[in-house]
């Protein structure tokens, strides 16, 4: 018996900013670990906190959330080790890194590519701004663990909306790992929220979740057609993303409102 | 009628309350006893041999001897900085860039104390501006170009962007440090290289920045500071290798520099002077106004480009705003610049002073009727109290010319369309303020107003998010936002 | 009869309309003021006086369903005097309750100089007729209040019925005689700085000698920038007709911090004139403590526990 014996960590929800077990007490296992295995009513939990913490969010500045995220950044590159052993390795940390860094360069740039001042054919001012939709759930691509994750959730965010990811069934520890970096990010507790489970149980919930205003099905697989049909109860937004990085992978998760306002004296 | 009695101050004594001094610590910086040119990733002496002091205008002592660049300095700046561009910051990824500027943002944040009592000290402003203003909205400017250095493709669709090259960038003493962050966070982004000038009187901003840049392991050569005065700042706009000018100071020199690259295919911006107007309608909120008054002329002790420095009233409502503004003004604490109660802080020269003390004396020989609060200056450094005219007619030096300093001419309007054309009878056209509680004629008068920025029931407000710029001889090009970025890129 | 010195009392119709079109406020810029305002560094001598000045002002108060004699003789003892071990520390200027405690109060005070202030006119919500109310201010008086705090009709100015606010008001302060009228706004329910100003102006034309934020029952209750906001309604009143009226904002000040602030707001919107509790209180319970704890600090240079102070 020699050498130390290391304290285990155990894998739990990210909801609220805290890290509860699942409500239901089940887990189930994933990469050699006991998970958290969510249940419907850890959804609507994530759904509330998400609900509850989306004014702040999207109420704070566009610099404001560009700083957030730049930390999340940071949080993730000084986990490097930890993110690395539950994902593929150091290229795929690098990469979520900086895709983290990029998409939060781009809160405060939204609206001046994204928006417009509009020539219209009277004595009027219009103005179109983009605006977050709310309340966004994902269902994250199986693989990669990491990147696929943090390819769908950044941008919702950089968005100002507010994020219930289901993380990858087969590889979910990745989407823990990067709940501490968002727990000590000084990002608000409720902007982001990850369950792990069963994806078959969990999208369908939140699918069919009237507080949810959209629906990425960039991962769902089979049950993608499905998911599109709920969605239709509460006219969700149904959003179906690449991997790569654009401003339209944010602009999915963004509603448009127009002002007008009269010129005169 | 009983409630009539109370019209005399009660008999208990109220409680007349003079606030201590709070100082900040001026602990936080420590200069070096001198500091030479930041040339290539290093403080090296300069080969003119030349060095002169600067100091604090609140009391005129010594801060530290100063670099005085010569032709020479100039030219190795200038190579340092090709060198860098040739050899790495141009081919760089626009994500690695990105990165070298958000740890500069960052550093700015960690260090802000520090930059905000160097500031203060340099350049009289006080340290409640330095500390709010100054050093964030700086560090925001660097936090938000970072941002788009490797999203240029999508701030110019179709176009494909590329730098430049070396820019060469003269800055003036008003904001040191904000106009530093104004020109290096645009340039780097888009990969160019820089060689900077500060402002004769307020160079040591830049040369903390310098260490900023060191501990932000900045590539040698990508940022280069060169101190010095006017001469210095000709040798860059002349030197051959400098791709592009970027200027912001007094319309006079920015006219020089206009003729002496003409002809020479050097990409040019202009920052130039202004007379804003102020225009506040008698359904403003006066309260309000006159707090937008005050922050438009006495903010920075008046030394802003696009300082209010012209009130517009609608005559119906002259006498009360005015006298609501002079009561203001006594509750104004000119003082020592790191007192955290201090509001109004020294003038940075004495150049400047005599120029400001100058047009005031023109102000009463021409006719106006002047107002200044009871303030007690301090006998060394450079002060001037805050100084309002009214009774001001168009033609008054005080209403055409800059004064740069905190002095208001006030003059009156009855319609709108009078408003619009006083404001606009003037070679400048950098700001403007309205006043109304009126949506519609805020987007009216902004329509018609001749200036690159307007304030609608604000006045002073920046942004990195924001261009700001001006019309006529206030300059061309703008800083800030999306369009910031096309002065320092060309397009394939 | 009190005559209403700013706006015409009888023109029911045209008045009601025209109110909206009063006094606008830029809320941006307001709240701008404020804070600018709250970063004054207040140190040394000019700390300890602007403690003192706060003790002096505070009306500590007790405005709950369970106030009992026995809570009310405490709080008393505690206004007389506030420090047990430092006697330098002053009185509070007065003692709020509701009128079942007047009594009490009264009798316990006896005549030190600390006032006995009552809500009155169906405090908090004001949602009675105002028999009820005039009722409720007589019978406090007759118990031996020395100021009435009362509350606006809320309803009536929310849907545009100025008059009826109005004319409470008169009625009340006619009940009142001499008597000290305090008239509370309930700020957090008027929705706009603009409404808050025109609050202002109506109950000042109507009589009050002081305008109250908050009857402490509502969040918000009293801010920096609503109280501004009033001060300077105060401002151009005494600009236009000289009369000198005070505000208290109340409920929400629990530090010694915030209560320095709103010295400052005092101080630089009105002046040194109306730095007094004549024109000028604190409407807190919790404050006392901290302004206690700060000012020993100051005394002694150590950061204090609240166990060294009592609880009452």
């Amino acid at each position: 018996m020699s050498g130390r014996l290391p304290v285990r960590k155990t894998y739990k929800l990210f909801i609220g900013g805290a890290f509860p077990r699942s409500e239901s007490g089940r887990t189930f296992e994933a990469q050699g670990q006991n998970v958290a295995r969510a249940s419907r009513k850890d959804a609507r939990d994530a759904v509330k906190a998400a609900r509850g913490a989306f004014a702040t969010w999207s109420g704070a500045t566009a610099y404001n959330r560009g700083q957030v995220l730049y930390r999340l950044a940071e949080m993730m590159e000084a986990r490097s080790a930890d993110l690395a052993a539950t994902c593929s390795g150091a290229d795929e940390v690098e990469a979520a890194v900086d895709r983290v860094v990029w998409y939060a360069g781009w809160t405060d740039k939204l609206s001046q590519v994204l928006g417009a001042s509009n020539a219209v054919a009277g004595p009027y001012f219009s103005f179109s701004v983009p605006e977050p939709t709310g309340v966004v759930a994902i269902v994250v691509p199986e693989s990669p663990a990491l990147l696929g994750l943090v390819s769908r959730v950044a941008p919702a965010l950089a968005g100002g909306n507010a994020v219930v990811a289901v993380a990858s069934e087969s590889h979910p520890l990745a989407a823990i790992e990067l709940a501490e970096a968002a727990a000590t990010s000084d990002l608000p507790a409720g902007v982001l929220n990850i369950l792990t489970g069963r994806r078959a149980e969990l999208a369908p919930v939140l699918a069919a979740h009237m507080d949810v205003n959209a629906i990425d099905v960039t991962g769902a697989g089979e049950v993608g057609a499905e998911l599109e049909a709920l969605a239709a109860d509460n006219v969700k937004r149904v959003v179906h993303g690449g991997d790569g990085q654009s401003p339209w992978e944010i602009s999915a998760f963004l509603e448009l409102k127009t002002v007008w306002h009269p010129i005169g004296t | 009628m009983a409630d009539l009695d109370r019209t005399r101050v009660p008999a208990a004594a109220p409680l007349a309350w003079e606030y201590a001094p709070a100082p900040e610590s001026r602990d936080v910086v420590r200069f070096q006893e001198r500091y030479g040119l930041f040339v290539g990733g290093e403080l090296v002496d300069p080969r003119s041999a030349e060095w002169y002091s600067t100091i604090e205008p609140a009391n005129e002592d010594h801060l530290a001897d100063i670099a005085l660049a010569g032709e020479e300095d100039v030219d190795l700046a200038v190579r340092a900085a090709r060198d860098a561009f040739e050899n790495g910051w141009s081919t760089l990824p626009g994500s690695e860039r990105a990165k070298y500027v958000f740890r500069i943002a960052r550093i700015l944040l960690e260090r802000s104390r520090e930059f905000a009592v160097a500031e203060s000290l340099n350049s009289g402003k006080p340290i409640k501006e330095s500390r709010d203003v100054d050093v964030p909205i700086a560090a925001a400017h660097f936090f938000y170009y970072a941002g788009w250095a490797d999203k240029l493709e999508y701030a110019f669709p179709n176009r494909r962007p590329q730098p430049l090259g070396v820019a060469g960038q003269i800055i003036p003493w008003n904001f040191p440090l904000l106009m530093l962050a104004w020109k290096i966070a645009p340039a780097l982004a888009c990969g160019n290289t820089v060689v900077l000038k500060p402002s004769h009187t307020t160079p040591l901003t830049a040369l903390l920045f310098a260490d900023a840049c060191r501990q932000a392991g900045l590539p040698p050569g990508v940022v280069n500071i060169v101190t010095g005065d006017g001469r210095t700042g000709a040798a860059i706009v002349r030197h051959p290798d400098v791709d592009k000018i970027a200027f912001t100071g007094s319309t006079g020199v920015g006219k020089d520099i206009q003729r002496a690259i003409a002809g020479t295919g050097k990409r040019l911006t202009l920052e130039l002077g202004g007379k804003a107007a102020n225009i506040v309608f008698d359904d403003a909120a006066l309260d309000q106004a006159v707090e937008g008054i005050v922050n438009g002329i006495f903010f920075n002790q008046g030394e802003v480009c696009c300082a209010g420095s012209r009130l517009l009233v609608q005559e119906s409502v002259h006498e009360q705003l005015i006298a609501k503004l002079k009561r203001r003004m006594g509750t104004l604490r000119v003082g020592d610049p790191l007192d955290k109660n201090t509001d109004v802080g020294a003038i940075n020269s004495r150049e400047q002073l005599e120029r400001i003390e100058e047009l005031v004396e023109s102000g009463r020989e021409e006719g106006a009727e002047i107002f200044q609060p009871e303030c007690v200056l301090p006998e060394r450094g450079f002060w001037h109290a805050p100084t309002v005219f009214t009774n001001v007619a168009q033609s008054y030096r005080i209403a055409q010319e800059e004064i740069f300093g905190p002095v208001l001419s006030v003059l009156t309007f009855r319609t709108p369309e009078e408003a619009v054309e006083k404001a606009n009878n003037t070679a400048y056209g950098l700001s403007a303020g309205v006043w109304t509680e009126k949506g519609a004629r805020i987007f009216w008068m902004a329509e018609r107003l001749r200036a690159g920025v307007v304030w609608g029931n604000t006045f002073n407000r920046f942004d990195p998010a924001s261009p700001f710029g001006g019309y006529k001889e206030s300059g061309f090009g703008r800083e800030g936002g999306r369009h910031g970025l096309e002065a320092y890129l060309r397009f394939e | 009869m009190p005559q209403a010195e700013l706006l015409p009392r009888d023109l029911e119709l045209p008045f009601d309309l025209r109110l909206p079109r009063v006094g606008a406020v830029d809320a941006v810029a307001l709240e701008a003021r404020a804070a600018d305002l709250a970063k004054r560094s207040i140190k040394q001598e000019a700390k300890l006086a602007a403690l003192d000045l706060a003790v002096r002002m505070i009306d500590l108060t007790t405005l709950e369903g369970a106030d009992t004699p026995g809570k009310v003789a405490a709080l008393c003892a505690k206004a007389m005097r506030p420090d047990p071990a430092d006697a330098t520390v002053p009185s509070v200027a007065a003692v709020c309750v509701y009128p079942n405690l007047v009594g009490v109060a009264r009798a316990k005070l006896g005549d030190s100089p600390v006032k006995v202030a009552s809500v009155a006119t169906a405090f908090p919500s004001g949602q009675s007729p105002i028999e009820v109310k005039l009722t409720d201010v007589r019978l406090a008086l007759e118990l031996g209040a020395d100021e009435i705090d009362m509350v606006i009709d809320r309803g009536a100015f929310l849907s545009g019925r100025y008059a009826k606010v109005v004319d409470e008001i008169v009625r009340v302060k006619d009940a009142c005689g001499a008597t000290h009228l305090k008239v509370i706004l309930e700020t957090g329910e008027l929705g706009t700085y603009d409404n808050v100003r025109r609050a202002s102006l109506l109950a000042i034309a109507a009589g009050a000698d002081f305008i109250k934020t908050s009857t402490g029952k509502v969040s918000p209750a009293a801010t920096l920038p609503v109280t501004l906001c009033m001060l300077e309604v105060i401002r151009d009143v005494h600009d236009d007709t000289g009369r000198v009226i005070g505000m208290k904002p109340a409920g929400g000040i629990r530090t010694a911090k915030q209560a320095i602030q709103y010295l400052c707001v005092l101080n630089e919107t009105l002046g040194p004139a109306w730095l007094t509790p004549d024109l000028f209180r604190f409407g807190a319970s919790s404050l006392l403590n901290d302004v206690l704890m700060q000012i020993r600090k100051q005394k002694t240079g150590s950061y204090q526990s609240g166990d060294y102070f009592t609880l009452d």
